[in-house]
């Protein structure tokens, strides 16, 4: 009936059109109309609770309201890009705080991203494997860290990682000191240099503290994360891989085991067969656990939160951690809005980047 | 295909403006002054709690309030005071009354969220004139203070007699801890913990003279050469081994460090008390003023006041609970309740007398310097800390040189 109907409306359409060109258009409004009805709903929710709040937050980065009543009023004074310049080009505390976040935060993501990565596709491929025993409890094991709350890690890992927790206890048995964890601000970068006696920790080459891009010297941008941030880097790869080690065990399932019986026989090893069977197949997944996780690390913040607040010396600062600081500690709202704009638009670059170093070449893309 | 796009483009851009059209006319607001409104008012009281004990008594005094004067109240303990309060007032519905931290404070009054209305509470320079100052802004006394708290040296007795120590031999000038530190280090003790804020080290700047910003809070002061004097000092302490950071004893903070008997004195406030009863009732310690510098005594305060928000429609209520919460009697109550020193000077002395160990606290309210009472210093202090927490490697000059530009950029913008 309906279908009969829509026929015959675009028929009578197609001639009304030809004459006058007004019927066509009131059928198909019908539709859309229709159409707009069924989306209405998401459309609302979606306005309301993800556009118009964005829409709120970039109005609010270029004023100086402080927090008193709302930020939509003639009061509240507009600054236009200033809270942006201010973290880019005026020299100050702001820029050099924002960038020290951002030292950190790449040193945390290009830690973390790789680590987590092969751990999870190393374990995924250890619960795959067709001859071990006792799957299901493996399985349930790496996943675990995944569903418990961070917080309640987080406090765990203050705990592993306090001067005389497991972990140094551990080191101690090997004879080793272990540091002050979240004490210790020293860069691991740093720490290495100083071993290999290329520069001394202590009394840095003056070639690089002098002078440096964005308020920070050469020396400070190459201090590596430090070593309270590895304790947090370790918490992370080991809370997350779990979850990517799900997807990537979903990914080799449909790795076809005729595929890799075809390679056996051409005489591939071990080696051979990963790295031309395995790993090609699972391109698309690996582009989605390196997004995801990307995207994750970038927005770092209730394990800062709870276990370090920044310290120690700034080293565990990560803009999202800044931004929250910057707008409720300070009343500084419009800055800290501005601050998650220039996160959001440096994970878009990163994503994309990414995208196209990942891109199948000669294939679609 | 086009036309399609332009018309949902359209229809999102017709609801973005709907939506901001419906929520702007709401949100333009009388900024002018909140009226008094008329009737038995609904008190809301939000409190940063120090714990069950502070409610449940907070809670009964507004109580007793509301049943003597035939208004309501309601008590709200804050998980996290700042951002509730901050959220608050972006959403134009402050609490009536709430705790206002003094290093806050500023930050409050300067975009004229609070109500000036100490002047109206009775005989309102009856409280400590250190504190009063705290909660003074532009010269004018906004709130007044709730109750408050000052550093002391705290020495634990027996590590002291251990060392060979005697009651005599409490430091009373820097030099004074010098020589003794240097006695408990022979005794292989370690003889200082002190934290690595300027909540504890400030105090060595006030005995020396200095502070971070001048007393009307339009200055920074903070390269002065008494401030310069007054972190070598603390540098020398630490290079030699007399005073060590909580973390490098494996401490949260100076009394952890001191309870656990990992080090002789800490220069803690009052709140050590609560403490050492909860988690160390075994040591024995006593409590004593802070040894004074080159300038004399010296020591830091902390503390809050009653604050009322300027968009408060009952501020006379208000006035009227505050005023209940800050007479003599209501102000040992909460001693007693749950262990704070009482602001006006007039209970002073009954607490010294019921809590004769507190004294040195008490004696420090006449000579305390309160928190920087400027807007928009926080991460100016933060950053400080950052500094003092690597003084002991690092250069005096350079970090006060820092601070001092920054608190100027603070301070002018």
């Amino acid at each position: 009936m309906a279908d009969a109907t829509l026929t015959r409306g675009r028929l009578s359409g197609a001639r009304g059109a030809a004459r006058r060109g007004g019927r066509r258009r009131s059928v198909r409004d019908a539709e859309n109309v229709a159409g707009w009805l069924f989306v209405a709903p998401a459309l609302i929710i979606i306005g309301l609770f993800v556009l118009l709040p964005i829409l709120m937050a970039l109005w609010v980065s270029i004023t100086a309201w402080n927090g008193q009543g709302s930020p939509f009023t003639s009061s509240v004074e507009v600054v236009g890009l200033e809270n942006y310049t201010r973290l880019f080009t005026e020299p100050g505390l702001a820029r050099e705080d924002f960038m020290t976040s951002l030292r950190n935060n790449i040193y945390y993501v290009i830690t973390v991203v790789p680590l987590q990565t092969a751990l999870a596709l190393g374990l995924a491929m250890i619960v795959n494997a067709r001859l071990l025993k006792g799957k299901t409890f493996f399985r349930t094991a790496f996943y675990f860290p995944s569903v418990t709350s961070s917080v309640a890690i987080s406090v765990v890992f203050l705990f592993i990682f306090a001067n005389t927790g497991v972990i140094n206890q551990l080191l101690g048995m090997f004879g080793v000191q272990g540091p002050a964890w979240f004490s210790d601000s020293r860069g691991v970068l740093h720490l290495l240099l100083s071993g290999l006696g290329i520069a001394d920790i202590d009394n840095p080459p003056a070639a690089l503290t002098e002078g440096g891009p964005f308020g920070l010297s050469w020396w400070e941008w190459l201090s590596g994360p430090s070593v309270a941030m590895c304790s947090i880097i370790a918490l992370v790869v080991w809370t997350t891989s779990g979850t990517f080690m799900l997807m990537f065990l979903a990914a080799l399932q449909n790795v076809p085991v005729s595929l890799e019986e075809a390679a056996m026989l051409d005489g591939a090893n071990r080696w051979q067969r990963f790295k031309n069977v395995t790993l090609p197949a699972l391109r698309p997944t690996l582009f989605l656990v390196l997004t995801l996780g990307l995207i994750g690390t970038w927005q770092v913040f209730d394990q800062i939160y709870v276990m370090s607040q920044g310290n120690p010396a700034k080293t565990t600062l990560t803009p999202a951690y800044l931004s929250y600081r910057t707008a409720f500690r300070d009343f500084d709202y419009g800055s800290g809005a501005a601050i998650s704009f220039v996160l959001f638009l440096i994970i878009v670059v990163f994503t994309l980047l990414q995208r196209l170093l990942l891109r199948e070449r000669g294939g679609r893309s | 295909m086009t036309r399609k796009t332009t018309t949902a483009l359209a229809a999102a851009a017709a609801a973005c403006a709907l939506l901001a059209a419906g929520c702007g006319s709401g949100f333009e607001d009388n900024t002018a002054s909140t009226p008094q409104s008329s009737g038995p008012a609904k008190l809301q009281i939000m409190i940063g709690s120090s714990g069950e004990a502070e409610t449940k008594a907070v809670q009964e005094a507004a109580e007793k309030w509301a049943q003597a004067t035939g208004n309501s109240a309601t008590v709200v303990p804050a998980q996290d005071m700042a951002q509730q309060l901050g959220q608050a007032f972006a959403g134009d519905s402050p609490p009536d009354v709430f705790y206002v931290e003094a290093g806050r404070f500023a930050d409050y009054a300067s975009v004229g969220a609070l109500e000036p209305y100490a002047s109206k509470i009775s005989d309102p320079e009856g409280f400590y004139d250190s504190l009063r100052a705290t909660f003074t802004y532009n010269g004018t006394y906004y709130c007044v203070p709730k109750d408050f708290s000052t550093l002391g040296l705290v020495i634990n007795d027996e590590l002291w007699k251990k060392a060979g120590l005697s009651e005599s031999d409490v430091p009373t000038t820097w030099e004074e801890l010098t020589s003794v530190s240097k006695k408990l280090k022979d005794a292989g003790i370690t003889p200082l913990v002190i934290g690595d804020t300027r909540d504890r080290l400030g105090a060595f700047m006030k005995q020396a003279g200095g502070w971070i910003i001048s007393q009307d809070g339009k200055q920074a002061t903070a390269d002065s050469q008494e401030n310069l004097q007054a972190l070598q000092y603390v540098q020398g302490l630490l290079k030699d081994g007399l005073a060590v950071y909580p973390s490098a004893v494996d401490a949260g903070w100076g009394g952890e460090a001191f309870g656990k008997g990992k080090a002789a004195m800490t220069i803690e406030g009052n709140w050590i008390k609560g403490a050492m009863k909860a988690d160390y009732p075994d040591v024995k310690y006593s409590v004593h003023e802070l040894p004074a510098g080159p300038a004399g005594k010296g020591t830091l305060s902390f503390t809050q006041c009653w604050g009322i928000a300027a968009k408060s429609k009952y501020k006379e209520q208000a006035i009227s609970f505050v005023e209940a919460m800050t007479t003599v009697d209501q102000q040992m109550a909460f001693a007693r309740a749950f262990g704070v020193m009482p602001s006006r000077k007039a209970a002073g002395e009954a607490y010294v007398k019921e809590f004769p160990e507190d004294a040195a606290f008490v004696k420090g309210a006449e000579y305390a310097q309160g928190p920087v009472n400027a807007p928009k210093m926080e991460s100016v202090l933060a950053d400080f800390d950052t500094s003092l927490q690597k003084l002991k490697d690092g250069d005096p000059k350079q970090i006060l040189a820092r601070l001092q530009e920054n608190t100027q950029s603070a301070l002018g913008g």
